[in-house]
């Protein structure tokens, strides 16, 4: 056979080229050197905006209130009050059961939805996924006060109620309590719910349940010993990102939860507003970091126990 | 795949489309009282009406916080998005160590209520001795921001087989044009994910806003100072609407483009 | 110019990942056109050495030189060298040409001129005309040609190709070791082929490295891994092998023998055997190097077996004998002469005669 040559390249024979300077070689050489440069600003931006606040918030429930200013002697007198006085406390403990109730509320009511999507939807599951969460794309304080208008003495359960004529008098009870705000965060954080889960949900083997039911499973049982398994990080998921920063919340306690809805985010920001007790809100934020931590641990060593007992 | 397994439930569909119903109807109560022919929202309807638009045409500072809240979301979701390219990127590509607690350090925002970083960083912008503004805001929002984009592009970066930029290197090209040859038309629709998304949660960003806002309002903030007059009110709807009716349709023309670019690459 | 025997030259190089040894004190020369194998198990360290080659791994010890020149400062793109994938690593986002014609970029050629050049290679690797496909469309095969084609169209000094084979199912992998044969042949330059299919690495090499434990055991050429291993480690590995113990007899310098577990005393060359009267030495014998008789052979070595197990393989059947004295049994392989349908005539527990050669017998290190 002829010889075939490859068509002439003018780079083919140049020699090599090292690369130019020491400090380039040194980062050839080490691919953690590298790998550390390029995370370089977002570590600034990150320590600078989680490390240092959160040292300077530490630093600052040390101090006292003193007029405008700040009596700067350490001391644990904040966080003594925030034990001992009782508003503090009941209302923290208030805070993490209606952010509780609402997140198992929502995913329970979002499971069956992610379910369904991920099985039951064959085509088109993208559109599906929009259709759940646009309604997000919406403002927060406008879902809010969406639920306020619903809910409301002149609202739009009550006048429609009125006017079709099933009930004489407006139900009082419907707004400014906890049921408004446990309501009001189950709709408005559900996308955060439903997205985990699905996605979770989704990743199951399919041939894991054909697998099952061969075995001799039926639907049920097939869906208490694979499926619902096998979506638990997708629920844990869902519960930490609906939990969490719905016990921080004031926008919606505040818009309809009344004196009996208040939850302890209300109080901080007051702390930071009116009262003006910047050393005692930094408290109540800490303090509030601390249990969100204690309370997500328990639930994980909880859930590992439970699954140990399922498998 | 077994037919078995996917039978269609009627209970469940129906439980669906009741959760759909459910779950839009509060948002639609928007658009339909911002019609409505009364500052009062309440049943029964009181007619039909554009004068809330009208309205909203003339009010200079509805259109100020509005842009303010642009402004702030474009600058955002571009920097975070940004550096959430090259944070994936190191996170997957390069063999760090202690790349385990790195990742958990940078995801912590998602797991801190919102309010205690607005409150950390007032504290620490007021000690430092920075005016509150649109640029503090930015900040805080960028630090929330910052894992979502990281949480979004980290998937794409994962699904990606290394020995592609591997090979471009291989055949000659060094890292910046191995990048835009080969690495970013392949996680591009991570990006423009990352770009949406992160521009969203600062769009709509209030509570640490609150903490973090100087003269110049977001929208989100300027909402809330309008929430206590009635009157106001249905102007605010009419502008609410508006923005639901943009992101509907932003959303469906991107979805439209995304499906004909996969019918073009067929 | 004479082609160099040192063309690609690995001096002691090792290569640790933290606590884990990967490649230790590795040295071995290419020549210039030569079809190298790195040959080894998973984990063996073959895949990290041809890494290390391309430049995407550094040497943590050792030089390595390709062409005369020190590649340790030398990034992958400014590289002489080009490798292809063992996931082949095709552009989905580039039609076919594009993806040939990538590394092209930095040559300021013509539109012109580098259609062309991409024709010729397509001619090459036989896919004339597939320059506007989308390369995700395409077989297994054909991307691989694809990622050969983009390699080449370079002009590398040395081209590195990593399991390129592994993913394509036998028919079609046969096809494609010959065609890389002739490929190689036609284009002349330099590949370095990691595998772990000995099958594969005796086809295509000039010659090949067998690695395990990140160590060379060693380099030669297919004829040479084959009839004269050096260790068990490397016996073992290429092709099957039966291996016995034994102890040297000497007589002076008169007479050599190895008595070896249930061959008896075997005659071997003085030259061959360099260990003294007494001293233990492993031999190896390859089943095909076995005669089989029904009855003894009238000279030569024979021993006398029993038939364990007989496995009819197609083109050869695989026989297992017990030999008193020896207490595995032993492998014999011999080629179906003469067509047989069914099972084997011979039953199980069949007396059989094997003979052998001195010739055939290797001796191995004691390792």
């Amino acid at each position: 056979m002829a010889e075939t040559s490859l068509p002439k390249s003018r780079t083919a024979d140049r020699p090599p080229r090292a690369s130019g300077s020491r400090i380039l070689r040194l980062f050839q050489r080490s691919e953690s050197a590298r790998g550390y440069l390029m995370m370089g600003p977002t570590l600034a931006i990150m320590t600078f905006g989680i490390v240092v606040p959160f040292v300077i918030l530490l630093v600052i429930s040390l101090w006292t209130r003193q007029g405008f200013g700040f009596d700067t002697t350490l001391t644990l007198n904040n966080y003594i009050r925030s034990w001992n006085e009782p508003i503090y406390g009941s209302l923290m403990l208030r805070s993490f059961w209606m952010s509780g109730v609402a997140t198992v509320a929502t995913v329970l009511l979002c499971y069956p939805m992610a379910y369904f999507v991920a099985f039951h939807v064959h085509r088109n599951k993208m559109l599906w996924i929009i259709l759940m969460t646009l309604p997000f794309w919406t403002s927060y304080l406008l879902r809010v006060f969406a639920w306020k208008v619903i809910l409301g003495y002149e609202g739009v359960i009550n006048s429609g109620l009125m006017s079709v004529g099933l009930i004489e008098a407006p139900l009082s009870f419907l707004l400014y309590s906890p049921t408004a705000v446990i309501i009001t965060l189950a709709h408005a954080w559900a996308a955060f719910a439903i997205l985990p889960l699905y996605v979770s949900l989704e990743k199951i083997d399919r041939s894991l349940l054909e697998a099952a039911t061969d075995l001799g499973d039926g639907p049920m049982a097939r869906f208490f010993r694979v499926t619902l398994p096998l979506s638990m990080p997708g629920v844990i998921a869902a519960s930490f990102l609906i939990f969490i920063p719905t016990t921080g919340d004031y926008i919606t306690p505040a818009l309809l939860g009344g004196p009996d809805g208040a939850m302890i985010g209300n109080l901080i920001q007051l702390q930071f507003g009116a009262v003006n007790n910047w050393p005692m809100g930094a408290t109540l934020s800490i303090v509030l970091m601390f249990w969100i931590a204690a309370l997500a641990l328990v639930f994980l060593l909880v859930t590992r126990k439970v699954q140990g007992r399922i498998t | 795949m077994s037919s078995y397994i996917k039978r269609p439930n009627r209970a469940l569909q129906l439980y669906a489309v009741l959760f759909l119903i459910v779950l839009y109807v509060p948002v639609l109560f928007i658009p339909l009282f911002s019609f409505n022919d009364s500052i009062y929202v309440r049943f029964p309807l009181q007619g039909f009406t554009l004068q809330w638009y009208g309205e909203l045409w003339t009010r200079e500072p509805v259109w100020n916080a509005l842009w303010n809240s642009v402004k702030v979301g474009l600058v955002v979701s571009v920097i975070s998005t940004v550096l959430g390219v090259m944070a994936a990127r190191a996170i997957t590509r390069t063999r760090m160590r202690g790349k385990g607690a790195l990742v958990t350090f940078i995801m912590m925002p998602l797991v801190i209520p919102g309010i205690i970083f607005g409150v950390a960083l007032l504290v620490l912008l007021s000690r430092m001795g920075v005016p509150l503004s649109l640029y503090t805001v930015g900040l805080g929002h960028l630090i929330i921001c910052l894992p979502f984009a990281v949480a979004t592009l980290l998937p794409r970066f994962e699904g990606f087989d290394p020995s592609m930029e591997e090979a471009s290197a291989d055949l000659g090209e060094n890292g910046w044009w191995t990048f835009w040859r080969v690495t970013f038309p392949m996680v591009l629709p991570g990006i423009v994910a990352s770009l949406l998304l992160t521009f969203t949660i600062s769009f709509d960003e209030f509570i640490m806003a609150f903490f973090l806002t100087g003269t110049d309002p977001t929208l989100p903030m300027y909402i809330w100072g309008q929430l206590r007059f009635p009157k106001e009110f249905p102007s605010v709807l009419a502008m609410a609407a508006l923005i639901l009716f943009v992101s509907f349709a932003l959303v469906f023309v991107a979805q439209w483009i995304g499906r004909k670019g996969l019918e073009d690459q067929e | 110019m004479t082609p160099s025997d040192r063309f690609i030259s690995i001096r002691n190089v090792s290569k640790r990942f933290g606590a884990f040894t990967a490649i230790e004190e590795v040295s071995m020369d290419i020549a210039q056109g030569e079809f190298f194998s790195l040959l080894g198990a998973s984990g063996c360290g073959k895949t990290t050495l041809l890494r290390m080659l391309a430049g995407f791994e550094s040497t943590s010890n050792g030089e390595i030189f390709i062409d005369d020149q020190p590649m340790s400062d030398v990034p992958p793109h400014h590289r002489p060298v080009n490798m292809v994938f063992q996931s082949y690593a095709i552009f989905p986002h580039l039609n076919v040409r594009d993806n040939i014609a990538y590394g092209l970029r930095k040559q300021k050629l013509t539109a012109a001129r580098r259609a062309e050049m991409v024709e010729e290679m397509l001619d090459l690797i036989k896919l004339p005309g597939y320059g506007s496909r989308k390369a995700n469309e395409l077989s297994g095969g054909q991307r691989q040609r694809i990622a050969l084609a983009r390699a080449l169209i370079l002009r590398p000094k040395v081209l590195l190709l990593d399991e390129p084979l592994g993913a394509l199912d036998k028919q079609l992998r046969e096809q494609m070791q010959l065609e890389l044969r002739a490929l190689q042949r036609q284009v002349g330059i330099t590949f370095v082929f990691v595998t772990h299919d000995q099958e594969e690495a005796l086809t295509l090499s000039d010659r090949i490295a067998v690695m395990s434990g990140g160590k060379v055991l060693q380099v030669d050429t297919p004829a040479g891994l084959y009839e004269a291993p050096r260790t068990r480690a490397v016996a073992s590995f290429i092709g099957n092998m039966n291996f016995f113990h034994g102890t040297v007899r000497r007589n002076g310098s008169a007479m050599a023998a190895i008595e070896a577990e249930g061959l008896g005393t075997i005659p071997m060359a003085t030259a061959q055997l360099t260990k003294p009267d007494g001293a233990p030495v492993h031999i190896g014998l390859r089943p095909e190097k076995f005669s089989l008789s029904p009855t003894r052979p009238e000279a030569g070595l024979a021993v006398e077996g029993r038939l364990r197990t007989a496995a009819y393989m197609g083109e050869r059947s695989q026989y297992y004998l017990s030999i008193p004295g020896k207490a595995e049994p032993v492998a014999v392989s011999a080629p179906n002469t003469d067509r047989r349908m069914g099972a084997d005539d011979l039953p199980e527990g069949q007396a059989l005669w094997l003979s052998w050669s001195p010739e055939a017998i290797v001796i191995l290190d004691t390792d």
